[in-house]
């Protein structure tokens, strides 16, 4: 059976033009990038070429701004805690928004039990920060700002700009998780006001494993692993080169295809949400209906759980994701849903369709009929239902 | 994830339903993950002669379902009593560590239906319908947080692990 894979958000192919430049590395036997040797120069060359490829992704004239991790994870871990190590004597305040990413928020709790103080301002009902409480929250000691550029369950992408004007203004240091936004989105780090930025390749077709954080120059932070002097200084340890030449070709190419990647899901997108109210009912959407990453759609649908839903559609050969407390592993209803007003039933049954290059309107039809029925028989199993079709009679 | 019998109860439950006449009905619903459950039971001379369910739930929650009727069909209302959470997931050859939280309300929900089925029996005016406060630690005596899924203590409010409030979670 062939599997429609409406779950790029967890993890998107790998282009071909990706494997075979990955390939070429690895058969390469490169040196490694800090040796003064032919075959080391030869492999620092290779290393700062997909530097450069990346940084012009972001739109950063400066290649020696972008540091590669492993992940968007050690990015955004690198930026908040390197820049509360490396600003502590200024101060231990940082300011954030009640629906950023895991990574943001374990990382900052992890700050909290060392001394330091979060503010985690709100968001309104399609889950987009007001830069004003951003605003509002900076005080005397406060040394970081960290948003997110697009949220990874409702899609819905922040103001950044603006918030990153009223943060430098006061002199603050701001941070953007962009992992699902950079390579599907254009992202401007000049235009975002941004001091870093974190970001991942697989979002545009690289290799997992790999990673990028922007760090303005001269920004004040600290590296997260001592060692060597890889990375200017800013992250010890041997380059995953392999990985970074897969992230080099990913960025060439989402730089290239653009435009028409995102004409592609916009389209598909647009079908899915023009043509769901002929397949379901009583569901929510809770992506914002204008600022929203072009290939993401997040709906709960009423009365039944999302797990459920999510093994039923495999059982079709249907890959969909789904922010179901039962699903995470966590049993914790997301604070993401929470946040935009959704309750705990309601946040049950989210599921978020995520869709990439390799999708076609002949995919978004076979969804929503194996949908229908799908619904259809969860509905009928639950109490839920039951109990809200009486209700309405 | 899930093992061949839970699938198979999950894709294709068994006694799925309402029973409109029912002796005894059980609802139950666990705040936390959001399962909710509906067991509706037709007792002839103290046997189960007829179960049917419905579920708002993981797929895990589904096959406990699903299972907890084919146990309990067929039973005296005494031997029914006996049927704990821990055979429901015996049964299903095993849940993993983190549904079975979700799970609990399975053998919680039969026991209120029995409960409403006696008080009804009994003559009460107001059959109860609501399941106990705190389910039973039937999961092989060890508690473990419903976030995480560190091994905690059983009277533990606070997870160190993960660092969340456990009133009532556990």
């Amino acid at each position: 059976m062939t599997i429609i894979n409406l779950d790029h958000i967890s993890a998107n192919p790998i282009l071909s033009e990706v494997k075979e430049a990955m390939i070429a590395a690895i058969q390469m036997d490169y040196a490694n990038p800090s040796s003064q040797h032919t075959r080391g120069e030869q492999a620092a060359e290779t290393l700062e070429s997909a530097r450069e490829s990346v940084a012009k992704l972001i739109n950063c004239d400066n290649p020696k701004e972008v540091v590669f991790t492993s992940c968007g994870t050690e990015s955004i871990n690198h930026a908040i805690k390197g820049v509360a190590l490396a600003n502590a004597q200024k101060g231990k305040h940082i300011v954030t928004s009640n629906i950023e990413h895991n990574a943001v928020i374990r990382s900052l709790r992890r700050l909290k039990s060392m001394g330091y103080t979060i503010t985690s301002v709100s968001v309104d009902e399609h889950g987009r920060v007001n830069p004003r409480d951003i605003a509002e929250s900076i005080k005397d000691d406060t040394i970081l700002v960290s948003v997110m550029h697009s949220n990874n369950e409702t899609g819905t992408i922040q103001p950044i700009e603006e918030i990153g004007k009223i943060v430098r203004e006061k002199k603050v240091l701001f941070h953007s998780d962009a992992v699902d936004s950079v390579g599907v989105v254009p992202i401007d780090v000049h235009k975002l006001n941004v001091d870093l930025l974190s970001f991942a390749s697989n979002p545009f077709y690289g290799p997992t494993g790999v990673g990028g954080l922007y760090i303005r120059r001269g920004s004040q932070v600290w590296p997260l692993l001592d060692g060597g002097i890889q990375e200017n200084n800013k992250r010890a340890g041997a380059e995953n080169l392999v990985g970074i030449v897969g992230m080099g070709v990913a960025a060439d190419l989402a730089r290239s295809r653009m435009e028409e990647r995102i004409a592609h899901t916009a389209g598909l997108k647009k079908k899915l949400l023009d043509e769901l109210p002929s397949y379901i009912d009583e569901y929510i959407i809770n992506t914002h209906p204008e600022f929203s990453l072009p290939n993401l759609v997040s709906v709960s649908v009423r009365y039944i759980e999302g797990e459920s839903v999510v093994l039923m559609l495999d059982d079709d050969g249907i890959a969909v994701s789904t922010r179901s407390a039962c699903a995470t592993g966590s049993l914790r209803a997301s604070h993401v849903l929470l946040s935009i007003g959704r309750d705990h039933a309601d946040a049950q049954g989210t599921l978020l369709i995520t869709f990439g290059v390799d999708n076609t309107e002949a995919d978004v039809v076979t969804f929503l009929t194996a949908l229908k029925n799908v619904v259809t028989t969860l509905r009928n199993i639950s109490p839920l239902y039951k109990k809200a079709t009486n209700n309405q009679k | 994830m899930y093992n061949k019998t839970v699938m198979d109860h999950f894709r294709n439950p068994r006694n799925v339903g309402i029973i409109e006449d029912a002796d005894g009905v059980g609802e139950v619903g666990n705040p936390l993950c959001g399962d909710m459950m509906t067991i509706y039971l037709k007792i002839e001379d103290e046997i189960i002669k007829d179960i049917k369910f419905q579920t708002f739930g993981c797929g895990s929650a589904i096959a406990v379902s699903s299972m907890l009727t084919e146990l309990a069909v067929g039973k005296t209302i005494a031997a029914a009593k006996k049927i704990t959470n821990k055979d429901v997931a015996d049964a299903l050859e095993g849940l993993p560590k983190n549904k079975l939280h979700c799970s609990n309300l399975g053998a919680d929900a039969l026991q209120v239906a029995i409960k409403n089925y006696e008080d009804k029996k009994a003559g009460k005016t107001q059959p109860e319908l609501k399941r106990k406060d705190q389910h039973e630690h039937s999961h092989g005596g060890k508690c473990y947080c419903p976030y995480c899924d560190v091994e905690i203590l059983d009277n533990a409010t606070f997870c160190e692990a993960c660092h969340t409030n456990l009133k009532e979670s556990h």
